[in-house]
């Protein structure tokens, strides 16, 4: 842990008390937006993937006949046939009294009269989204009523993963746009320091020390200053994400229950102060050398 | 005596303006002691610069240890300068670290374990008289003081050459005497000393060193045999 104190002889070569904290600030602030941006990707992504495994083998079929006699031999039929179906893990007719409760905002009470004329719906899930299962649903719901219709989810919520993966991808661009503006602000932060501590450098070069002795000095602050900024902004930002997750639990969404983040991804969300203070500490060395190099 | 030091020719211009050195040629032979003399603005400065490779020639070879320093690639100057100390005339410690640190920076810069650092810059410390004053920070020692430190953080490393500009300019004479002193027993234990200086009075009190005495960027007299300017009286500078 040498590394971090200051006891460490070559770390007391820069004058340190003339550099400003405004480094670690930035880089709190910068990191809690980035903690932020990559929380709200990963979570987007766990959605879409929820969303995918959920609707991907979830099918209605929808029989449409006036006669309620026929239309309902004609329902328990087809759930016979496609329970027969390989990679069918539940087939069930939806009761008439729940489709009755979700017509119930458009018809008012007549939709609880028997008389309505009301189409059967029957529920499939499939064990996976496979075309082939789906064809083979059809095939069977058609064989007994031509008129059936199979409807799948994932068609219908289509949108919304497109939206989800719109979501993930800018999320991801915003990552990296602040990843890019960190190495900006570090090649800045570099080549301040150099100019701050000009003459104690010259001295140093005219002692024999070697451009990797003095990139050292640098690359070692800044990547501290990334590291303990970087872990206050997003040890916030990790809070808000908590805050948020548990409010959106409280609402009860089956869509919203998607956007959590597992254990892995939180340690991945934690691992980002440190990822960035690599990501600085090379870039500070890279271009401690590059002006150096143009040195004698 | 090998030659530690030679120059061919060698020309130096900062920019594009006029040469500050021009066609200076000279060989400095090992454990020798050398005085650089000249007028403000001669180019004694510059020379120095070429010699601890702070600056590379425009023109002309500059062999340091044998080597044309002029071609040497970047990564292999640190080795070089490490084998040469430089007191600069305005002393450059770095203001922040103590005088023991200071002393210490060549040894740590050359990779030298803690543990074995402190030995000799104490030692460094008590050969410049200032064992008590370890801990105190440039700003708060006198010219004198940091002088001596300036010199005891260019000789610790045992440097094969001990270049020194204008050394004695900061200081009262009491003190310039002891600081000659202190170069003359570095240069008996064999270390090449080339010393910037135009005080005449103290080139007089190293009877058995060259001078080299540098004109408007020319050397007059490059063999150094020409102890003192001609048409000057022995000890006293040409007005």
């Amino acid at each position: 842990m040498s590394w971090l104190t200051s006891d460490n002889p070559e770390h007391r070569l820069l004058d340190e008390s003339r550099s400003t904290r405004s480094m670690l600030w930035i880089m709190a602030i910068m990191l809690f937006l980035t903690t932020l941006a990559a929380a709200l990707g990963l979570s987007m992504a766990s959605a879409s993937a929820a969303l995918d495994r959920q609707l991907a083998g979830r099918l209605t079929i929808q029989l449409v006949e006036a006669d309620a006699a026929r239309r309902d031999a004609a329902a328990r039929t087809i759930v016979q046939r496609v329970k027969a179906l390989g990679q069918v893990s539940r087939v069930a007719e939806v009761d008439r009294t729940r489709l009755a409760e979700l017509l119930q905002p458009w018809l008012g009470d007549a939709g609880l009269d028997a008389e309505l004329p009301m189409p059967a719906m029957i529920d499939v899930d499939l064990t996976s989204g496979d075309p082939a299962a789906v064809a083979a649903v059809t095939r069977a719901a058609q064989a007994v009523a031509p008129a059936a219709r199979v409807d799948r989810h994932a068609q219908w919520l289509s949108p919304v993963a497109v939206f989800l993966t719109t979501i993930t991808l800018f999320a991801a661009a915003l990552v990296l746009l602040m990843a890019l503006a960190t190495t900006a602000v570090v090649l800045l932060a570099a080549r301040a320091g150099l100019d701050m501590h000009r003459d104690t450098i010259a001295v140093l070069h005219m002692l024999g020390s070697t451009d990797r002795q003095v990139a050292r000095l640098f690359q070692r602050r800044i990547a501290l200053d990334t590291f303990l900024g970087g872990a206050l902004g997003t040890a916030v930002a990790l809070g808000i994400v908590w805050l948020l997750g548990r409010q959106a639990g409280t609402l009860g969404s089956e869509l919203l229950s998607g956007v959590a983040l597992d254990r892995s991804d939180w340690s991945m969300l934690g691992a980002i102060p440190l990822i960035f203070a690599l990501m600085a500490m090379i870039s500070a060395r890279a271009g401690v050398l590059r002006a150096l190099g143009q040195t004698l | 005596m090998a030659n530690i030091v030679q120059f061919e020719n060698v020309g130096l211009r900062y920019g594009t303006g006029a040469e500050t050195l021009s066609d200076v040629s000279f060989t400095l032979s090992a454990g020798s002691f050398y005085f650089v003399t000249g007028a403000s603005g001669a180019g004694k400065t510059s020379l120095l610069k070429l010699l601890y490779l702070a600056q590379r020639p425009t023109r002309g070879i500059v062999r340091l240890f044998g080597e044309d320093a002029g071609a040497l690639p970047r990564n292999r100057l640190p080795g070089f300068r490490r084998r040469i100390g430089v007191v600069f005339q305005d002393f450059r410690l770095v203001p922040h670290l103590s005088a023991f640190d200071n002393i210490a920076l060549p040894l740590r810069v050359a990779g030298m374990p803690e543990s074995e650092i402190e030995g000799p810059v104490r030692e460094m410390l008590a050969w410049v008289n200032l064992k008590d004053r370890g801990n105190a920070k440039p700003p708060t020692l006198s010219g004198g003081e940091q002088q001596r430190i300036a010199i005891a953080r260019a000789v610790i490393n045992r440097p094969e050459v001990l270049v020194a500009d204008e050394p004695t300019g900061n200081v009262d004479p009491d003190m310039a005497e002891r600081l000659l002193h202190l170069f003359d027993s570095l240069n008996r234990l064999g270390t090449t000393v080339v010393v910037a200086t135009h005080d005449f009075q103290l080139i007089n009190r190293i009877p058995d060193a060259r001078m080299m005495r540098i004109e408007r960027g020319r050397l007059s007299d490059p063999t150094g045999a020409l102890r003192h300017p001609p048409g000057s009286p022995q000890g006293q500078a040409p007005a």
